[in-house]
């Protein structure tokens, strides 16, 4: 009874895309930079929900909508545990983990303020690393500075 | 494998163990026989968008013995810059004047830029706080002439570690080889943990201290940086550790016979005048090795050793 009451917290979609175990403080970043406050779609969130494996999570459902790879790598850079599940007349029919790319090309900024990028018309790239205590970091191809997620901000 | 023809050098870590030591030997070549007249067909051009001393005027000094042309500049506030263009403009513009375009300027990773957008190699001069390799390459020419080798050397970088690119690049350079680091500085100035990183991923020892006269009887090479005040948020820390690391000659009586003082210089304070005349120090020299190895680099970048 409990388990059932626990899975409607958030309604189910019929066609669209579920994006799941989203690190709860970051699910209005990705809401952000999927650009949904644009959207006529319906779309449902959830955050602080109890999650087995990662304490809280968040969970965003949209209607109608299925991500381009380019908009998924952009949901990796601040939710790397993320689920993304597409759903057609209720059913799942693809489930997969959101995948870091090796690069970051023309999405983010540099939070350098000394970086070329931010002084001339170079559109930016960030090699995905990971630093000593195996957090992800973007290097920048220019002035070569790492930053973690704390720092990104989408151009 | 060696691959220097044709390639920028924006950042020390774009050569390979190989080509760092293939630029020292041909260096050494150029210490022997500085002027040869090898350049007397190519234009080198030098764009300075920041001051430097000893950068530019090494590096003119390299081409006029080797009998090149240089045109350029040692401030932008003579050129196009100041009514706005941009960047890749004036590298696309001087690359057609010019077979080298060597370049200093203030924002971070400008070398790099530059080198994608230019069809003539780059030798990045210094871009910002980032990358300067060719100190880095003329330290590392240094450390090996008054030496013999590159490979177990103790060197101990004394001051402000946390902000020195110097110092970063140079133990990125001296980690493809047997090197131990001592570092020593005050706790608010240690070395950052992603170049210390790069020391353990490369099998290597570091030692940390605050305590400048530990490491002195450990040291083949005392590599001796500014400690600049207006790194510190708090201006009374800064009195408290200003002192500390200001090398003077008697604290030199402790040190091994081999020891050498570098500095990449201007020094303010931290180097005592008293140090100059001792056989030890070592810094005017080292400035003098940065004409061999810009000849070098300058010659090997285009074909002609």
């Amino acid at each position: 009874m409990n388990n059932k009451r626990t899975e409607l917290k958030v309604s189910a979609i019929r066609n669209g895309t579920v994006i799941d175990h989203i690190p709860a403080e970051n699910v209005f970043r990705v809401f952000k930079i999927l650009n949904l406050d644009n959207t006529n779609r319906q779309v449902y969130i959830g955050t602080n929900l109890d999650s087995k494996k990662y304490g809280k999570k968040g969970i965003i459902k949209i209607s109608n909508k299925y991500f381009e790879n380019e908009e998924i790598s952009k949901i990796a850079i601040v939710a790397p545990t993320a689920t993304i599940i597409e759903i057609e007349d209720y059913d799942v029919i693809k489930k997969e983990n959101v995948a870091l790319p090796e690069s970051i090309d023309n999405i983010v900024k540099c939070f350098n303020p000394k970086c070329v990028t931010n002084h001339q018309k170079v559109p930016t790239s960030f090699r995905v690393i990971e630093d000593h205590r195996g957090k992800m970091k973007l290097l920048c191809r220019y002035c070569e500075k790492t930053m973690g997620q704390e720092n990104i901000d989408f151009i | 494998m060696i691959n220097i023809k044709n390639r920028s050098l924006v950042s020390i870590t774009d050569y390979n163990k190989d080509e760092i030591l293939r630029i020292l030997d041909i260096a050494e070549g150029f210490e022997k026989d500085q002027r040869q007249k090898i350049l007397s067909d190519y234009v080198i051009a030098t764009l300075f968008f920041e001051p430097s001393t000893r950068t530019r005027l090494s590096f003119e000094s390299a081409v006029k013995y080797l009998g090149g042309g240089i045109i350029g500049f040692a401030s932008p506030d003579v050129t196009s810059v100041t009514k706005g263009e941009t960047l890749k403009d004036t590298i696309l513009t001087v690359s057609n004047y010019s077979d080298l375009i060597v370049m200093r300027n203030p924002m971070d990773g400008s070398a790099r830029y530059a080198s994608e957008v230019s069809p003539v190699p780059i030798i990045n001069a210094g871009d910002g706080a980032n990358q300067h390799p060719t100190q880095c390459l003329l330290d590392l020419y240094s450390i090996r002439k008054t030496q013999g080798s590159l490979d177990n050397i103790h060197i101990a970088m004394v001051g402000d570690l946390k902000y020195g690119r110097t110092v970063h690049s140079l133990v990125q350079a001296l980690s493809l080889f047997n090197t131990t680091f001592h570092f020593v500085s005050p706790e608010s100035l240690k070395m950052p943990s992603s170049v210390k990183t790069w020391v353990k991923k490369a099998g290597l020892e570091y030692h940390q201290y605050t305590d400048f006269m530990e490491v002195m009887p450990k040291a083949d090479i005392l590599y001796m940086t500014r400690i600049q005040g207006e790194r510190f948020p708090d201006p009374l820390e800064y009195e408290k550790v200003k002192n500390a690391y200001i090398l003077d000659n008697a604290m030199l009586e402790s040190s091994k016979d081999n020891l050498k003082v570098l500095h990449p210089l201007p020094r303010v304070n931290e180097l005592n005048e008293d140090v100059d005349d001792n056989p030890k120090a070592y810094y005017f020299q080292q400035a003098q090795n940065g004409v061999y190895v810009r000849q070098a680099l300058i010659a090997a970048i285009l074909g002609l050793k």
